[in-house]
């Protein structure tokens, strides 16, 4: 008890986040308690995932630094305008695309039997390169998304550490340097993921869902009172939000065009190699009816106080702080040590629930549509095909550990260029499920026409360096984001080589058509 | 029915774009700026939106007797 008493409010803080991530380590040891020992297990949990843990599953996995931590330091910058431009019109698009994408693939992945993206693709369009050349581009998008967690989780611990360890000389304020938090981050979901797999994965996110958003309200009416200094919550908010300039209350200085085509950012889910991988997780295609409706919601519970916090941390005379770290450093400074631990590990739950499914669906690719698909499978046992999931997972995330050594950038930046590249290929699953014109060469096309386009725009960009950067056709008055281009690209590519290549087989096409 | 809902998630889309709010200081409630209530009327729209998708317009041919027939066998 002497030694609770003597400790800093750094240690506090690091104290719960230890004891957060063990209860972790816990449900992924319990998870794989359950186990059945087959891949389909390992991958999908049997396909046992009901609508609750899917709703929660799914949600935890779209939302990640992104955020709570992007979201928040965007709406420092720009106001609040960031939620239409992100958060409401996710609401509308990421349903739309689990009602028209997720329940049709569910409902392929189970009568073909698909466990990744690049099964389905190979069967539809009959075509074995669609695979080899979708694979490289499906794992190099979703590296920066996983990067993303990986530093911004490195980067909340450090933040939250300051002053922990003084004696240490860990780093000149006493904190947990990044990477050291980035590889506590990386090794705990590395091992509920080992061990759990898939139904590890669906409980963590569950879990972790539960607790970030709980604890996000929890911060949010706590900084309120903290920073309005009210009698009462409603009170605070008053006082706060009086002392905000007004260019954050509105959306002045931001443009029009540039709002609508942030639209085109929140198809990317229906390309989303980790959220495909969760649908076929799912028990029924009735499963699918919570989450599609409960979705907005959802996005609107985390997506709101983030915001708000974002604008107030405008009020305060801050330091030289990234925008990465406003609602870290909010915490920090503003709450007390033992609320600001249990805060920290929801910021942290909400980083770790699309790391795990994140590495785990690379895993999954690795294994069906390279080793799987190549060797054959009926010479390797279930077990060792589990095993070759989990190696490729370690190797995954030692790498990504490693890149993530590499510096800072915007976590909001990064995710959107990820998220255009992920968007470039909507047309193309969309088209897979609804036209029955789309050929081999057309999809192919499609996909090469979408990493040309987003390669020449991302080193326009300065390889994300100029987080403005805009597309201007319509003159500088009218800026667009790159992902319209992008996905225009891919379409007509897509369009012109289907109509122009010879149509895919009558069998292929009753077999996912109804005449 | 089908037709009901496209109308419907195009008219969400097209009210996205409130030009209109654009520069609005007033605040909802005395803290809630008007831009960020209006949007979270869009979220409430968009489940509203999408609990009637799946009540009146789900995909009927989706649980077909297949799937049902594997379902019965699994565990949860």
């Amino acid at each position: 008890m002497s030694y609770l008493l003597a400790m800093n409010d750094g240690q506090i803080r690091f104290s719960i986040i230890l004891v957060y991530l063990g209860l972790l380590l816990g449900l992924g040891f319990f998870a794989s308690r359950l186990f059945r020992g087959t891949k389909d297990d390992y991958l999908l949990a049997s396909h046992s995932i009901g609508p609750f843990l899917l709703l929660m599953s799914m949600f935890g996995t779209t939302m990640t630094a992104f955020a709570l931590v992007g979201s928040s330091g965007e709406a420092f910058k720009k106001g609040i305008g960031v939620y239409g431009m992100l958060a409401s019109s996710s609401g509308i698009i990421h349903s739309l695309c689990f009602f028209l994408i997720g329940v049709k693939i569910y409902r392929f992945g189970r009568k073909h039997g698909y466990s990744t993206q690049i099964q389905f693709f190979r069967d539809r369009l009959e075509s074995d390169l669609i695979g080899l050349i979708l694979f490289p581009i499906l794992v190099g998008l979703i590296i920066p998304y996983l990067l993303i967690g990986v530093m911004a989780g490195g980067g909340v611990i450090a933040v939250l550490t300051e002053g922990a360890f003084p004696n240490l000389g860990l780093s000149e304020n006493g904190s947990i340097p990044p990477q050291y938090g980035s590889l506590l981050i990386c090794g705990v979901v590395l091992v509920y993921v080992f061990f759990g797999g898939m139904r590890g994965t669906a409980w963590a996110n569950a879990f972790q869902t539960t607790v970030f958003m709980g604890l996000g309200v929890v911060t949010f009416v706590m900084l309120a009172n903290r920073l309005g200094e009210g009698q009462t919550l409603l009170e605070s908010l008053k006082n706060v939000t009086a002392k905000v300039p007004s260019s954050k209350l509105t959306r002045a200085g931001m443009s029009q065009t540039l709002f609508l085509s942030y639209m085109c950012i929140p198809l990317s889910v229906a390309m989303f190699p980790h959220l495909f991988q969760h649908w076929l997780t799912a028990k029924s295609s009735a499963s699918f009816k919570v989450p599609v409706i409960c979705h907005p919601i959802f996005i609107m519970i985390v997506w709101v106080p983030c915001v708000l916090i974002g604008v107030w941390g405008t009020t305060l005379d801050l330091p030289d702080i990234r925008p990465n770290d406003v609602l870290p450093y909010l915490v920090n400074n503003e709450i007390g040590a033992f609320m600001g631990g249990l805060l920290s590990a929801g910021i942290l739950a909400a980083i770790m629930s699309s790391l795990d499914s994140q590495f785990l669906c690379i895993g999954s690719i690795f294994t069906n549509d390279i080793v799987l698909h190549y060797l054959d499978e009926s010479k390797i046992s279930e077990k060792r095909q589990v095993w070759i999931a989990r190696i490729f997972v370690i190797l995954i995330v030692g790498i990504t550990y490693v890149l993530s050594l590499q510096g800072y950038r915007s976590v909001f930046t990064m995710a959107v260029w990820c998220f255009s590249g992920f968007a470039g290929l909507f047309p193309i699953v969309f088209a897979a499920l609804y036209w029955k014109r789309l050929t081999a060469a057309g999809a192919l096309s499609g996909t090469l026409a979408m990493v040309g386009s987003w390669l020449y725009l991302f080193q326009q960009s300065g390889y994300g360096a100029n987080t403005e950067f805009a597309l201007s056709p319509f003159g500088s008055d009218y800026p667009l984001m790159p992902v319209v281009a992008i996905i225009l690209c891919s379409t007509v590519a897509m369009l012109v080589t289907s109509f122009i290549t010879q149509p895919p087989s009558q069998k292929t096409l009753d077999k996912f058509f109804r005449s | 029915m089908r037709l009901v809902i496209i109308l419907m998630v195009l008219s969400l889309l097209v009210l996205h774009q409130d030009f209109w709010n654009w520069n609005r200081e007033e605040l909802s409630f005395g803290f809630l700026p008007i831009g960020l209530t209006y949007h979270i009327g869009i979220s409430l729209g968009a489940a509203f939106v999408w609990w009637f998708a799946c009540t009146f317009a789900w995909p009927s041919e989706i649980d077909t007797p297949d799937e049902q027939a594997s379902e019965s066998g699994e565990q949860a």
